[in-house]
């Protein structure tokens, strides 16, 4: 079947797709985003969160098909996302543009290592602090309790979170 | 790097550069180079390789554990629309047709029996993975069962089924059964004798469950077909040299033929020492003409690679009254499973660090590993060193307790030191901190009591034991505070050519000075890509640093593994860089010798990319020192040679280095429901030289936090009926999410190892020892229970264990009794 | 496989009628994994995401007509008054990612006995409203669940909702997992007090074949507060009173041992879980006594 979506901003379609193909797997491998990723296809690491209507879900438990016609943000339009909400000029290539102030804060903090849990993380990330901007560590936890890290110990992880929400209440987006 | 044969696949890594006029160099905590990549979901991982044209490979693995295989028909899969290749035992190109890391004992798809559950018996290659699974469904193969072995009673039993007859490795002209893979003896004075000094003598049973390494970026690569008849195969790997070596005999093919780079590797922690998807990649692209995708998902990754050795553990430890120990007897036994892996160093660690960072004189240690029907156990972070410390650590509290100790002074009075000397003999020749570390820990201030409390009415349960599903609001709640220390060696020991290699190019490029380090060391998410940049930086006063990806196109590295890599590559790169620098300098001398008498007598330097002498005086501009000649250099660096073992008294000095870490647990227990939180793990390390502090402090809470796991939840269960896997999915087999995970503080000891690089130590296992007994020593402390067994599940502090078939074969929890909790 | 896409509820039912072995998919939780991991491959998947009545809910005067495919997030943020029960429940599902996608009906159609809504709904009082080409029917809660992941559903019905009894006193639910956040039940247990009938009902979720309701501890415990006039005096319970309740409770679960905990263990945790219960919904409802007796 065609499946066509709208995918960071952006029209896309994928023809012969398998009715039980995922809409992960649609991104991954028919719409070259393998941003999200695949690590347990059972929702139960949050690697592939993508916001999907603006709403983060996990990508894996998504039938390709439920996504037609939706809007899917990713990790790879993190960096657009920010740049839209601050109203910047898109295609700006200052560095500071280049990665939203989450992404920033992830690397600075140390919070990657493997790294392949980081892109779930990230948009989960994202959606929490638009909707709370000032978290406590137990919202972090709760909100971020969907998304397994097997590298760092979580540690780092809250770090770059309370380092992305302390940025944005200095209303600095470096 | 060499002219692609075919065209490029998607997401072949590119080399990473990184420095813009900072210093960053050693022992600063610079950003990893792969970092940006990362979070922009741009990093190319294993699993996100594509090319034009690729088939999906699949594996059709056995149902059984042990069974005669007595035919496979492939007719019907073959003839499935879109179905390229299907392969057989029989259909292997090469004599050769085991692999193994130290015994060849691992058939490349089963012969005429399977030994264990999942175990990979045919391969399938089509245009979808739909199509692959679909065709694999229908490949009948016919199953007769065999008589399980499934622990040390059935594997060493007179008429036990061998599990490999006919062993013709170096192991096994020494073993008492052929079903034991290695037996290790670590035998010094006289333990027997030394027992009737003893005034409490403490004895103790434990069982250490299986732990997956659950790293989460599934076994995936993709082989390419070259035109010269070779293959290009990019892989998550741990060490590709070792692959290579493994893959090539098997495919027939020489192996610079056999061209591997490292793709994006999502974690490992041991599980990719041994091969997973890449022989049978490399077969089906071969047989095919086309590039072929293998990706596991998670339940296929739960036989996809070898497991943490489960493991039986008796101990005797005797004291005399003033808290000095007298002796130790101790027998380990780990499950190997059905193939050897490294099960071997395994029990060298096991039984080498069997008394732990403790000074006992009088010891008599044995540790085997056996073949069983059991999935195959291999490496896992702090592989044998893991196990043996969570049995010590019960063994210093109990003696403690029977003493009427402090359990930490207890530990404090036996603790190792510099100059102390190990069962094996060998004297421990670098800083060996262990009181110091127990006293870091115990002297942080203790986190709050019930911290659930709020200002509002309600408690917030996630502060408490069950977190969010609401089981308590206090109810039962007891608190328990727990110690333990470890040690673990780092490097290959017993007498293994432990060596890396690096490349190290330097040259100016538009008037600046840029260093590229080529080195196929596999980069799993530690940081060694941080790291080789800032040694780069540092010896060659260089700020631009250029790491290029890691192939076999430069000598091996040696594996990602045994806490090894920052000391070993690391070393090669700092021996290579020391090397260019010479060059760079006799270069100089050439060229500006007569300008300046300091070119022939003052200690020269490189920094920030001029050649300055000692006392800081400038020279020259090391971009007019190099012009257009580029020094590139490719040289080996090994660490001290170790020995082997003796094989009857396990004598020897065969280790290079430990590490050494302390945790300190404070857990709250629900005493009722047998649910437990932990509160705050706090641990203290000595890492001798941090080069990286962030990365450093990151490898310890992330090794604290496996640790946990395997404390309180982590656990393979197999089935001791059938010796099937019975939770192979992220629904059962349960790793620590945030909400599980405590804060953990972090006090980093830098005591240099004169040996070693910098004087840097191995960082990366030690943490993972400790934390487990740290855990489960905090529970008993809240709880009053035993508890001998790790993971401790609720049913083992409510005393509602049964006999069910629980656990995996190596026993059901023996907690018992009811909490002595006083909840309200 | 056939992806089928209907766009109203009536060619959804026809769908259903013409394929009686189509699988309603919604939030995936259950469907996907299944997919993906090659344990199932039905025919047709029956796409119920295009339907947007099934996410609205109406709280009406007795009853919140829940649609089926309400998130657990929506049930969490806007349902914790009229249903506190499941909104605790629907607290504990999963993840954050499965919260905004998974709903009531979703649990219900797959019947696991671990699903984490059982308990709730039979300790709160519902009715599930079921409908095919044939016509619409509400069925008890108390009926639904027919066996290990069996339901009262006829092949040609799909949940269109669920009737929930509002909540007239204190709930209170609970599970036992072995993680603190993301894991599927060992155990669950749910308490509702309804003061208007002075009665009680509970649910038990992973202890028996199906969720299952504690009904002699039910018994026990209305004919208790009654015969001692605890609706009106809102005394404190007797010990001896709670332990017969939590009790009672542990005697009405069937368990198994399986990879996630032992039979007894679940026995043991459903006691303890119906006793903390009982004492957090009897302080609730004094609570709430005392602050109308001051008004």
């Amino acid at each position: 079947m065609r499946v066509d979506l709208t995918v960071n901003g952006r029209r896309q379609y994928a023809d012969d797709v398998w009715e039980g193909e995922s809409l992960l797997y649609v991104l991954r491998e028919r719409m070259g985003l393998p941003g999200s990723k695949n690590a347990c296809e059972q929702g139960e690491c949050g690697s592939c969160t993508v916001r999907l209507d603006g709403v983060p879900v996990c990508a894996c438990l998504v039938a390709a098909g439920q996504a037609e016609g939706r809007e899917v943000v990713t990790v790879e339009g993190l960096a657009q996302q920010a740049r839209d909400r601050a109203g910047r000029d898109a295609g700006a290539d200052d560095e500071a543009a280049a990665l939203s102030p989450v992404q920033r804060a992830f690397v600075d903090a140390g919070a990657v290592q493997c790294g392949f849990c980081t892109p779930g993380l990230l948009v989960a990330t994202d959606e929490m602090l638009e909707r709370n901007p000032s978290p406590s560590d137990a919202d972090i936890r709760e909100a971020l309790s969907g998304n397994l890290c097997r590298c760092t110990g979580y540690e780092k992880i809250l770090d770059a979170v309370r380092l992305a929400a302390a940025r944005r209440d200095e209303g600095a987006t470096p | 790097m060499t002219a692609p044969r075919t065209r490029a696949p998607l997401g072949v890594p590119t080399s990473l550069t990184q420095g813009s006029g900072t210093r960053g160099g050693i022992g600063e905590s610079t950003l990893r180079p792969d970092g940006v990549l990362k979070v922009e979901g741009e990093f190319a991982y294993a699993s996100d390789l594509w090319h034009e044209d690729m088939l999906w490979g699949h594996t059709l693995r056995s149902t059984e554990a042990h069974a005669e295989i007595r035919s496979i028909d492939t007719a019907e899969a073959l003839a499935t629309p879109g179905v390229y290749a299907v392969l057989t035992y029989d259909d292997l190109p090469s004599p050769v047709k085991n692999y193994g890391l130290e015994f060849q004992d691992t058939p490349v798809l089963a012969h005429g029996k399977v030994r264990h559950h999942g175990e990979p018996v045919a391969l399938v290659a089509a245009d979808h993975p739909e199509t692959a699974r679909r065709a694999a469904a229908k490949i009948r193969v016919d199953y007769a069962a065999l008589p399980l072995v499934t622990d040390e009673a059935t594997a060493t039993a007179g008429d036990a089924p061998l599990l490999h007859a006919d062993r013709t490795d170096h192991h096994s002209g020494h073993v008492p059964h052929p079903n034991v893979v290695h037996r290790q003896p670590v035998v010094r004075g006289d333990a027997a004798k030394a027992a009737a000094r003893a005034d409490v003598t403490v004895t103790g049973d434990y069982v250490f469950g299986m732990q997956d390494q659950a790293f989460l970026g599934p076994e995936s690569g993709l082989a390419v077909p070259a035109e010269d008849g070779g293959v290009e195969l990019y892989v998550a790997t741990q060490w590709l040299h070792s692959d290579l070596w493994q893959i090539a005999p098997v495919l027939g093919l020489p192996e610079d033929k056999v061209r591997m780079t490292l793709s994006g590797v999502g974690g490992a922690f041991g599980g990719r020492e041994d091969l997973s998807m890449q022989i049978h990649a490399c077969l089906l692209a071969l047989r095919t003409g086309k590039p072929v995708k293998i990706v596991y998902n998670r339940f296929e990754s739960f036989f996809g690679h070898v497991h943490r050795h489960p493991a039986r553990l008796h101990y005797e430890h005797g004291a005399t009254r003033d808290g000095k120990l007298t002796h130790l007897k101790c027998r380990i036994v780990l499950d190997g499973g059905a193939y050897a892996s490294s099960t071997p160093a395994v029990v060298g660690n096991a039984a080498s660090l069997a008394a732990g960072p403790y000074v006992v004189e009088d010891v008599d240690i044995e540790a085997v590993g056996l073949y069983t029907n059991n999935p195959p156990c291999g490496a896992m972070r702090g592989f044998g060193a893991v196990q043996a410390c969570f049995a010590y650590e019960a063994q210093m509290d109990k003696v403690a307790a029977a003493l009427g100790m402090d359990p930490v002074e207890f530990r404090r009075i036996n603790a190792m030191e510099q100059g102390s000397r190990l069962p094996t003999g060998q004297v421990v020749d670098s800083p060996a901190p262990v009181a110091e570390l127990l006293r870091r820990v115990r002297a942080r201030p203790l986190p709050p009591e019930r911290q659930w409390l709020t200002a509002g009415e309600a408690p917030d349960v996630r502060a408490l034991p069950g977190g969010l599903s609401n089981t308590t609001h206090g109810e039962g709640v007891v608190r328990g505070i727990g110690y333990a220390v470890g040690i673990k060696n780092v490097g290959f020991s017993e007498g293994f050519d432990d060596y890396s290699t690096a490349r190290v190019r330097l040259e100016a490029l538009n008037g600046v000075p840029v260093a590229v380090v080529h080195t196929a060391m596999a980069e799993v998410g530690q940081g060694g890509v941080t790291v080789h940049a800032q040694i780069a930086r540092t010896e060659l006063g260089v700020a631009q640093v250029t790491i290029h990806p890691a192939d076999t196109r430069v000598g091996s590295a040696g594996g990602t593994s045994a806490s090894r890599q920052t000391y070993v590559t690391g070393g090669a790169v700092k021996h290579t860089c020391e090397n260019v620098r010479a060059k760079v300098l006799e270069i100089g001398r050439r060229k500006f010798g007569t300008y300046h008498p300091a070119w022939a007598t003052a200690e020269l330097l490189l920094e920030d990319g001029k050649v300055v002498t000692d006392g800081g005086e400038v020279l020259a501009d090391l971009a007019d020192v190099l012009g257009d000649e580029a020094v590139d250099l490719e040289l080996e660096w090994r660490h001290r040679p170790t020995e082997a073992f003796d094989l009857r008294t396990g004598q020897g000095n065969g280790h290079v280095q430990y590490s050494f870490a302390a945790h300190r647990a404070v857990v709250e227990v629900d005493t009722e429901l047998g649910l437990v939180k932990v509160v705050e793990l706090a641990v203290a390390q000595d890492v001798g030289k941090a080069l990286n502090p962030l990365s450093v402090v990151g490898q310890i809470q992330g090794g604290t936090t496996q640790g946990l796991g395997v404390a309180v939840m982590e656990e393979i269960i197999v089935d001791p009926a059938t010796a099937k896997v019975r939770n192979p999915s992220f629904t059962d087999y349960l790793i620590p999410t945030i909400l599980d995970t405590p804060a953990i503080p972090v006090d980093v000891l830098e005591l240099a190892d004169q040996h070693a690089p910098y004087g840097l130590r191995g960082v990366g296992e030690a943490p993972t020892l400790s934390a487990t007994p740290a855990v489960l020593a905090a529970i008993r402390d809240a709880t009053g229970l035993a508890l001998n067994r790790t993971p401790v599940r609720p049913e083992h502090l409510t005393g509602t264990g049964t006999g069910s078939g629980q656990g995996t074969g190596t026993g059901t929890g023996t907690g018992s009794g009811q909490g002595t909790g006083t909840g309200t | 496989m056939d992806f089928l896409r209907p766009a109203s509820w009536e060619e959804a039912l026809a769908a259903k009628a013409a394929h009686p072995a189509a699988v309603p998919l919604a939030g995936g939780t259950d469907v996907m994994v299944e997919i993906n991991f090659d344990h199932r491959r039905p025919e047709h998947l029956l796409d119920l995401g295009r339907l947007g009545e099934l996410r609205d809910w109406t709280v009406g005067e007795r009853t919140v007509r829940l649609g089926a495919c309400v998130p657990y997030a929506h049930i969490m943020e806007h349902l914790r008054g009229p249903l506190p029960g499941l909104a605790l429940a629907a607290h504990t599902v999963a993840s954050p990612q499965i919260r905004n996608r998974g709903g009531v009906g979703g649990n219900l159609g797959t019947a696991s006995p671990a699903g984490d809504a059982h308990p709730a709904l039979l300790a709160a009082g519902a009715r599930v409203e079921a409908e095919s080409v044939r016509g619409s029917r509400l069925i008890p809660i108390d009926a639904f669940y027919t066996g290990v992941k069996r339901n009262a559903l006829a092949p040609d019905e799909l949940i269109r909702a669920v009737h929930i009894e509002k909540a007239g006193g204190p709930q209170q639910f609970s599970k036992v997992g072995t993680r603190n956040a993301m894991v599927i039940a060992v155990c669950a247990f749910a308490l509702a007090l309804h003061p208007r009938s002075r009665t009680v009902r509970t649910g038990i979720g992973s202890a028996a074949p199906t969720p299952v309701r504690a009904r002699d501890a039910e018994a026990f415990l209305t004919a208790a507060l009654d015969e001692g006039g605890f609706w009106e005096n809102g005394a404190t319970l007797a010990p001896s009173l709670v332990k017969e309740f939590a009790t009672l409770a542990s005697a009405a679960c069937a368990p198994i041992d399986d990879v996630r905990g032992t039979a007894a263990y679940r026995r043991h945790a459903v006691g303890v879980m119906a006793r903390r219960q009982l004492g957090w919904v009897w302080d609730q409802y004094r609570g709430a006594r005392r602050l109308e007796g001051a008004a």
